[in-house]
């Protein structure tokens, strides 16, 4: 792993809502990066490198990294840019870790952000893919969530019910984040008779679309231990972008996180992920991804997550806590909304989560999921990792 | 810095429509040629950073189009937005982090594919900039006439470059326009946005640069000499351009100032040997050329006059013919880098410099010079 240990120090979200016609893109950076700085009592002139990202086709600005320098504070800074879309803000934070354990730079700023109100969210996502074979007859967010839903149903007898059940966890979680967007629960009942979007996908089992932005601050170990002694231990980090066309990807098991994931627990020695992790933010965009890809993670069998769901063990007070900020489905900036989940996790793991905290939080986990079924994942610590 | 080295490096020609390759095709292409130029394959690469631009591209998560081609199957993979200077760096920091042995850096453009000033309009502000009809050509007009006012540069200097890098560009098999020019035909070419006539400025092209940079252990295992990486710095000046003095590029400065001191290198007028220089327009030459402090303030016009930069000058400026011979937007960063890898090597043929041992690569992202990436290489360790 790392040359240099790092941890994140600070984090800084907006209060995410699906239209902020107050302030424009660069003011909601801006309100993201003072949170984060005030959290780690730092000022901007500490900051050394800036990392940010979003999906450029959403706002439709170009450049962004140029372009956001009065909000990111990237002025006279070093300021780069990456973008893998779903997965841009678990991109940022992997960023964000690699810069600082190069030991080039002492104190990072990770922005992710979207302004999804100034978007045509699927018409910009539809472009993602290949004009030819992809794009006329099977794009946009929703379809290939739908038919992976379909083809784990057709395989293992999943139902839209259990689905559900994914729904009214996170609906309920996120009553208790202040940031959440969705703040108000859902009934199993409300999940199954909400408009169908596409088969097997009704309204009420996806994500919705939001204003946000979220800036993480890491460090190096000297540096980040003079600045606190509540910090997140970045362990390890893996990803898989594995494929390019939908028609290669493997429906109803998502590879790319059981293979990042995989990477991630031989590195650090995790053998029961279950048992020895104690919460994780699952990058979980639509219900019955919250069935299927904490299999990926090798959290239950094939087949059997609906069982585990149901069991009321990724519950707050369950054996694994699972999105206790309500998750994608609470709210999703897109571009922030991996590093949201990494940012939620160092929450956690410092015990500053307030009424979403899970207690005595040792090693958690946060992902990202976007592209063509790709994955990024995140193992944090409470403890400075001993290798 | 630890030590770090780029060990391949595959280009595709760049031309004006590549209509026959996809973007896939082009990384294919490129990725190829440096696994065979460094001999290795793909077993051989860690990790993977492409870098593309969605608005280029046409296409969001512009990435995804080349990641099969790039061999990023079942391999960590990120992607930068941006020049291909930024997209080398994040391959070379992933590799600095201790994760990585080895990281394959791509980047790519088909800039045919696209409508330029309506690309680049979209880098302005959409409420105050963009209905003044600014682009990147007529912005960097604006900035070109405030260079010229600060420094009494004249329009014969800028035309000079022209006819440098054209010229330089004729030894350069895979550049897009080699040209043998006078500056009467730049000035006497269709005047774009006054002062930049059509010869001043860089063509719309096709292209991609693919490259392998390595740790010092792996640097030593496969068939080239490493060319050693001194010294990496990247910074971003203001957004609006009215916010800067835009006769002066001091994010390059300042990028340039910190990459020469990783580096050591406490003279450039005399520490360097070759540079490659983003020259999208030809008073760009000049002017980053007395920002990084290779000439005094005012003075690279005349430097250029005396001959100081062409290929038998004592610091050879764009030997490959630069971007004003070929810009592929993206890819051009990344090829100034692998350019100055050729010339390290002794291997850039006809345009090659001689007895070169240290060279200087640079790149920008956003309008007239907000961010600069400056690389200085080494052909000793």
């Amino acid at each position: 792993m790392g040359k240099k240990r790092v941890a994140i120090v600070g984090t800084g979200q907006t209060h995410h809502k699906s239209h902020r016609p107050d302030v424009n893109g660069q003011e909601l950076i801006n309100e993201a990066v003072q949170r984060a700085l005030e959290d780690a009592d730092l000022t901007i002139h500490d900051i050394e490198a800036v990392i940010i990202g979003n999906m450029d086709h959403f706002e439709g600005i170009n450049y962004v990294d140029c372009w956001s320098v009065d909000g990111s504070g990237g002025t006279m800074k070093p300021i780069i840019k990456l973008t893998t879309g779903g997965t841009t803000g678990s991109t940022l934070a992997i960023g964000g870790y690699h810069m600082v354990a190069s030991g080039m730079f002492k104190k990072v700023l990770v922005i992710g952000w979207e302004k999804n109100s100034e978007s045509d969210t699927t018409g910009a996502i539809t472009t993602a893919f290949d004009a030819v074979w992809d794009r006329q007859v099977y794009a946009g967010a929703i379809s290939g969530l739908a038919a992976e839903a379909k083809s784990y149903m057709d395989q293992y007898g999943a139902t839209n019910k259990d689905a559900a059940r994914v729904v009214v966890r996170d609906r309920k979680h996120a009553c208790n984040n202040p940031y959440a967007q969705l703040r108000k629960e859902v009934t199993i009942e409300e999940v199954l008779n909400s408009p169908m979007l596409s088969d097997p996908v009704h309204l009420l089992d996806i994500c919705p679309r939001t204003d946000g932005a979220c800036a993480v601050i890491m460090a190096c170990e000297d540096v980040a231990e003079k600045i606190t002694d509540r910090l997140d231990w970045i362990w390890a980090a893996a990803n898989r972008h594995t494929y390019t066309y939908l028609g290669d990807a493997t429906y109803g098991h998502l590879d790319s996180l059981t293979r990042a994931s995989q990477e991630v627990y031989t590195k650090t020695g995790i053998t029961e992920p279950r048992k020895q992790i104690d919460v994780i933010e699952l990058y979980q965009p639509y219900s019955f991804a919250g069935i299927m890809w904490i299999e990926s993670l090798g959290l239950a069998e094939l087949g059997k997550g609906a069982e585990y769901i149901w069991s009321g063990a990724t519950d707050m007070g369950g054996e694994l806590p699972i999105n206790p900020s309500g998750g994608v489905i609470g709210c999703n900036p897109i571009g922030a909304t991996g590093l949201i989940r990494c940012a939620e996790i160092a929450l956690q793991v410092t015990g500053k989560a307030d009424a979403r905290q899970v207690p005595d939080v040792n090693l958690a986990i946060s992902t990202g999921f976007g592209g063509c079924f790709w994955s990024d994942i995140i193992l944090h610590g409470k403890n400075k990792p001993d290798y | 810095m630890e030590n770090a080295a780029i060990i391949g490096v595959g280009m595709t020609r760049i031309e004006a429509n590549k209509i026959r390759d996809t973007f896939a095709d082009l990384a294919w292409e490129a990725v190829n040629k440096a696994l065979d130029d460094a001999g290795m394959n793909m077993d051989d690469i860690d990790n993977i950073v492409t870098t593309s631009n969605d608005f280029w591209d046409g296409r969001t998560i512009s990435c995804m189009a080349v990641s099969d081609a790039s061999g990023a199957y079942d391999k960590n993979v990120s992607c930068v937005e941006g020049d291909g200077t930024f997209g080398a760096f994040y391959g070379l920091i992933r590799i600095l982090s201790g994760s990585y042995g080895t990281t394959l850096v791509t980047a790519h453009s088909k800039g045919s594919e696209g409508i330029s000033s309506l690309i680049t309009n979209a880098t302005f502000d959409p409420i105050y900039e963009r209905a003044l009809g600014l682009d990147m050509i007529t912005g960097c007009a604006m900035q070109a006439g405030a260079f010229m006012h600060r420094t009494g540069t004249t329009a014969e200097q800028l035309a000079m470059v022209s006819v440098k890098n054209h010229g330089n560009a004729r030894h350069n098999p895979l550049a897009q326009l080699p040209m043998d020019l006078t500056i009467d035909d730049v000035l006497n070419s269709e005047m774009i946005a006054d002062p930049l006539h059509k010869l001043d400025c860089s063509p719309v092209s096709d292209g991609c640069c693919a490259m392998i940079i390595a740790n010092e252990e792996r640097a030593f295992q496969y068939k080239r000499d490493p060319v050693w990486i001194k010294g990496v710095a990247f910074c971003s000046d203001t957004y609006f351009l009215g916010d800067r003095d835009l006769s002066q590029a001091r994010s390059l400065t300042e990028a340039a100032r910190k990459a020469f001191a990783m580096a050591g290198i406490g003279n450039p007028a005399n520490d360097i040997d070759v540079m490659e220089l983003y020259d999208a327009f030809t008073y760009q030459e000049l002017m980053w050329l007395e920002a990084m402090g290779i000439s005094a303030d005012g003075q690279a016009g005349r430097d250029l006059e005396e001959g100081r930069f062409a290929i038998d000058g004592d610091l050879p400026v764009n030997p490959s013919g630069g971007l004003l011979s070929g810009h592929p937007v993206i890819a051009a960063g990344l090829i100034r880098i692998g350019e100055v890898v050729k010339q390290l090597r002794g291997e850039a043929g006809q345009y090659q410099v001689k007895g070169a041992q240290r060279g200087v690569a640079q790149g920008v992202n956003g309008r007239c010079g907000q961010s600069h990436c400056v690389w200085v290489l080494d052909k000793n360790k």
